[in-house]
């Protein structure tokens, strides 16, 4: 298969007027010795055989429609996504679009992401969002860089709940590097029944950033509000990193005074896709927009007196500033952002408002029949969304094992990353469980032997 | 006030109406959390699914993309995006699976992912691939940890100078600028080639490494690529290739063989990932021998060996001295490793070199029937792209003019001002997906505007005329910082 | 262009006044930045500062800048309204433009305004 629009004689024609004989005097340029290597690679399918090998690849795997009853969450939700998503997703004028440097030919994309990040600003009560993180993970990890650039590296200590979501943590030790920060908190065998009050003692004068998630990785609600208040007081910075379909519920983070907001969009409209891509989302206050990384749009005017959205205070980023910069990044996460947008709007407050129940109520319920089978039980007391951890009777690898046979993933086993927690299991039910699924789930456990 | 003309979503919202709706509970109810817990309000669009249709559909159409036309981005090969590859990367085996699901039952995912890297190896030439990096940049971050982590194995901690040419992407001195390290930036030479003596006078022990483009921003491959990295590798050194413009070396030349130790590869660009408006994008990194073991982790590998009854089984492998996790779970997979997997299983050897062939003709066409009329400041065979000066003797219209005029022909602009050691630049990238037809109505229009440029300048500065939309008022925007809409109700107390 | 002969000028761009130690960009430099939207000062009072320290970050629409230390000494005052208004670099780059006073400066590679203008004038086209 080719795409290439050129037949043999326009070929011919146009290395004439180049002035060479043929395609390969084109690349004198390229040393000799490596010019032209034969690569080995499979031979060129048609599309319909393309079509058909992809097709065999995708039903090897088992997936979670189709085959599978599902209450992996850990970061990625299984939920309903409305066709009409994909319906304009599929538009080329979107999707075959670039960056939005042209303003004049590219208000689609500029105005969806002006409203998504005004959906997004509504949603979690900050006053700026961006639309340009690869997943919830990064994205945190550009809170911390925000927090550097903010305190021009006089604070260099970061502060982070061991609740906050194991591969987050992770990405930050990574992206951190370079940066020879002191990173307090972060600790897998630290004690986890403890709520949010165990950080205060360790934010001091040289913190810059304190990091918790909300619902915490264990689907615990903490109202960090008191945590906020003692950090600011210490002149530090707060990231809370939010699930975005508790948020349509709960309390929002700037209610609790949080400086930046961010987590992953995945659940609003984006598949589950294998773990991506995802979109992480960032909002902030507006004195720390300079600080931002990311692409933002304005709304301004163009010279016929009509309202309309450009890139904005680009001078911040990386094409410009350089070495200076926040950050490399480049991109807008446009496509999934538009994704994002028109979830929302097309759920509406009523729908999402119902999607934020049905996740509640079933996870509710879900918890509540578990806990009845002998051996198992609620580990936690604190409220929860949509997501709960699980005491097993034996370790969670043999649980998921059990249920596998069964047809059934049945949690994120925790003792993957907490040492002392390898009989536990996290637990997530959205809207997409149905009671039945559940009962399954609650039979199945009560035969384990 | 100014004229509206597409409402936003939180103006088409009227409080009642109802979209697309969820089933009822299936389940026992259960009280809600303390009130203390809950948000008072939640002020979100209402509105139904027409609504919502028709007003994506009217965006829809004020953009221009690539099934629009012409679109000729320098450094962004903007190519034709294979429809196929969007029916591909929905199978429901792909869209369905969970990021967390036991190994065992995601084989399809994992051997689409371990041949990817393996082609990928193959063309590029590298040791190692990993699939992990979101986007180009965040390769290019990858590249530049795994670079540091290597000098600092070998105890040799005083590296901390990147040598950038001045040509280069922002994102190279951006990327060593995470890392804290100090950029030194190598003039190009008369040429387009990295300058040679200048580049000597900078290699010394506390070199990191170079990040070179090559092809170059100017479009130029480095006539003299085997000293520049024999220069940069003698002073202990490691060369980093930003993969931008890989598109121009396809079974052409593997920037491994030519001795490069790090290069991410775009698959947004070179292997036909649509762009979606800025994103997502997806940008594995190659890497030669020597770093391997400090790929990011986690790699796919096969984990028990297969025999003659049973394939073998695909899962996760931590390379020993990882740099580490660059993004929660495995990369982007749906929207990226699945369509450039699709596009390369097309091509096949022969395929990919036929695409860099015609990727370069199709710039050298376009560059030989606009010489004469443009500036072309380094004017030699180029690759996939090139750079013009937007500029004319005794003419005040600029590059961003020309840009702008060239809407009014139903073209999308070249990349313009970079790279930035081009006085006005206009910089042309065509790609492999345009036929002779279009290359031609586009020189035709370049020429038409020069000529336009000396008879009816005015035209040009107050370009775009045909578009919807005209010139955007830039300083309003950054200074007024709207940045954000709210429901019609809220509106005077937000604002 | 308005060079005031009273102050001293650096090569990129920073003015210097001797008799009140104040720092500022000169109005050439705010011209070539065009719309400035955003000013950072890096130092705070009764810092010491060296020449060719950072002192303050300013973008425009189009471009970003990082201004330096004309003159060695301790920050006697900074210009805080400065970044609720960095318009005012433009309009007023040598009066309200001001960025900090460094009391009694002992300036590095300073020129006067006759070759401050002659500087321009070669890098201007």
């Amino acid at each position: 298969m080719t795409y290439i629009p050129i037949s043999p004689n326009e070929r011919d024609a146009m290395l004439k007027t180049v002035g060479v004989k043929s395609l390969d005097d084109l690349f004198d340029a390229v040393p000799k010795k490596h010019r032209f290597p034969k690569l080995d690679l499979p031979p060129a399918l048609t599309e319909m055989e393309a079509a058909s090998l992809l097709s065999e690849m995708a039903n090897t795997n088992e997936n979670v429609r189709e085959h599978m009853i599902s209450f992996l969450g850990a970061g990625a939700y299984n939920h309903y996504v409305p066709s009409v998503v994909d319906h304009m997703l599929r538009r080329g004028e979107f999707y075959t679009a670039y960056t939005p440097y042209q303003p004049e030919i590219s208000q689609g994309t500029l105005q969806a992401i002006f409203e998504y990040q005004s959906l997004m600003t509504n949603l979690t009560g900050m006053e700026v969002s961006n639309a340009s993180h690869y997943d919830g993970a990064t994205a945190t990890a550009e809170a911390v860089n925000l927090a550097f650039a903010q305190f021009r590296g006089r604070r260099k200590k970061i502060v982070m709940s061991p609740t906050v979501h194991p591969q987050y943590r992770e990405v930050i030790r990574t992206y951190s590097q370079g940066m020879g920060l002191e990173e307090a908190g972060d600790d897998a065998t630290a004690d986890l029944e403890v709520g949010p009050g165990a950080l205060m003692s360790l934010i001091d004068e040289n913190t810059m950033l304190v990091v918790v998630q909300y619902p915490d990785f264990f689907g615990r609600i903490h109202d960090y509000t008191k945590l906020i208040e003692d950090a600011h007081a210490k002149g530090s910075l707060v990231c809370v990193v939010a699930n975005p379909t508790a948020l349509l519920m709960l309390k929002t983070p700037a209610e609790m005074g949080a400086d930046i907001v961010v987590g992953e969009a995945q659940p609003f409209g984006i598949p589950l896709w294998y773990g991506g891509p995802y979109l992480g989302f960032f909002t902030t206050k507006k004195s720390y927009v300079h600080k931002m990384a990311g692409r933002l749009i304005g709304e301004t005017v163009d010279n016929r007196g009509q309202r309309s959205y450009v890139l904005t205070l680009t001078a911040r980023e990386q094409h410009i500033k350089r070495e200076r910069a926040t950050s490399n990044i480049c991109t807008n996460q446009g496509l999934l952002a538009l994704a994002s947008a028109v979830y929302m709007s097309s759920l509406g407050k009523t729908g999402l408002q119902q999607v934020a129940n049905l996740c509640y109520q079933k996870a509710h319920y879900a918890a509540a029949e578990l806990s009845k089978i002998d051996g198992f039980g609620l580990c936690f007391s604190e409220p929860f969304f949509h997501e709960f951890v699980l005491c097993c009777p034996k370790p969670a690898s043999e649980v998921n094992a059990y249920l596998l046979d069964h047809g059934i993933f049945g949690g994120y086993d925790l003792g993957t990353d907490y040492p002392s927690l390898e009989n536990h299991l996290l637990v997530a039910v959205t809207e997409m469980n149905s009671k039945q699924e559940i009962d399954t789930l609650v039979e199945v456990l009560k035969e384990m032997e | 006030m100014a004229t509206i003309v597409e409402p936003t979503i939180f103006e088409l919202s009227s409080p009642g109406r109802l979209g697309v709706t969820m089933p009822a509970s299936d389940v026992p109810a259960t009280a809600l959390p303390p009130k203390n817990l809950l948000r008072s309000e939640l002020p979100l669009p209402e509105l139904a699914e027409v609504d919502v249709v028709r007003h994506y559909t009217r965006l829809s159409k004020f953009n221009y993309s690539v099934d629009d036309g012409f679109y000729p981005l320098g450094s962004c090969t903007m190519k034709y995006n294979p429809k196929i590859n969007e029916d591909t990367c929905r199978l429901p085996g792909f869209l369905y699976t969970h990021p967390l699901q036991p190994i065992e039952t995601v084989q399809g995912n994992l051997v689409l992912m371990y041949e990817l890297q393996e082609w990928l190896k193959e063309i590029s030439g590298f040791a190692g691939i990993t699939l992990q990096p979101a986007a180009g940049a965040h390769g290019e971050f990858t590249g530049v940890l795994m670079m540091a982590a290597y000098h600092k194995s070998r105890n040799d901690t005083k590296r901390t100078k990147m040598l950038i040419p001045d040509a280069a992407h922002g994102t190279n001195p951006a990327s060593a600028g995470m890392l804290g390290m100090s950029v030194v930036t190598i003039p190009s030479d008369e040429r387009g080639n990295v300058d040679l003596k200048a580049l000597e006078a900078a290699c010394d022990d506390t070199v990191v490494g170079m990040m070179l483009t090559n092809p170059n921003t100017l479009g130029m491959f480095d006539e003299h690529i085997e000293k520049v990295v024999e220069l940069v590798h003698k002073c202990g050194g490691l060369m980093y290739g930003d993969g931008a413009n890989l598109n121009a070396l396809l079974g052409i030349v593997r920037p491994g063989d030519v001795g490069f130790d790090v290069m991410h590869i775009n698959l947004h660009k070179t292997f036909s990932v649509p762009h979606g408006g800025g994103g997502p994008g997806s940008g594995p990194v190659g890497v030669s021998k020597r770093l391997v073991d400090f790929l990011p982790s986690p790699l796919v590998g096969i984990v028990e060996e297969g025999d003659d009854e049973m394939e073998p089984l695909y899962g996760f492998i931590t390379p020993k001295q990882s740099i580490g996790r660059m993004k929660a779970f495995h990369g982007h997979f749906g929207g990226g490793l699945v369509r450039a997997y699709t596009y390369i299983s097309m091509h096949g050897p022969n395929g990919l070199k036929d695409i860099s062939q015609y990727a370069v003709l199709n710039a050298n066409y376009l560059q030989a029937r606009l010489r004469g009329t443009y500036k072309i400041p380094y004017d030699r065979i180029c690759m996939h792209e090139f750079v013009a000066e937007g500029a004319f003797e005794g003419s005040d219209v600029r590059a961003l003019d020309i840009a702008k005029r060239l809407m009014d022909y139903n073209f999308h602009p070249p990349t313009n001002y970079f790279p930035l050691i081009v006085h006005e630049a206009l910089m042309i990238e065509p790609t492999e997906t345009e036929n002779k037809d279009t290359l031609d109505r586009f020189a035709d229009a370049l020429i038409k505007i020069a000529e336009e440029a000396r008879s009816q300048p005015e035209l040009l500065h107050d370009a775009p005329h045909t578009t919807k939309f005209g010139r955007m008022d830039e300083v309003k925007a950054a200074r007024e910082l709207v940045l954000c809409c709210w429901l019609p109700e809220n509106y005077e107390s937000m604002r | 262009m308005k060079i005031p002969s009273s102050l001293k000028y650096t090569k990129s761009d920073e003015w210097f006044d001797p008799a009140s130690g104040a720092v500022g960009i000169t109005d050439f430099a705010q011209s070539q930045l065009s719309d400035i939207v955003f000013v950072e000062l890096l130092v705070e009072e009764g810092e010491q500062v060296t020449v060719g320290k950072a002192i303050a970050s300013v973008e425009s629409v189009k471009a970003s800048a990082e201004i330096y230390a004309p003159a060695a000494g301790k920050v006697s005052a900074v210009n805080k309204g400065l970044s609720d208004k960095p318009e005012t670099l433009n309009s007023d780059p040598f009066g309200e433009g001001w960025m900090i006073k460094i009391a009694g400066g002992t300036t590095g590679d300073v020129m006067d305004s006759a070759a401050y203008e002659k500087d321009c004038a070669g890098r201007a086209h």
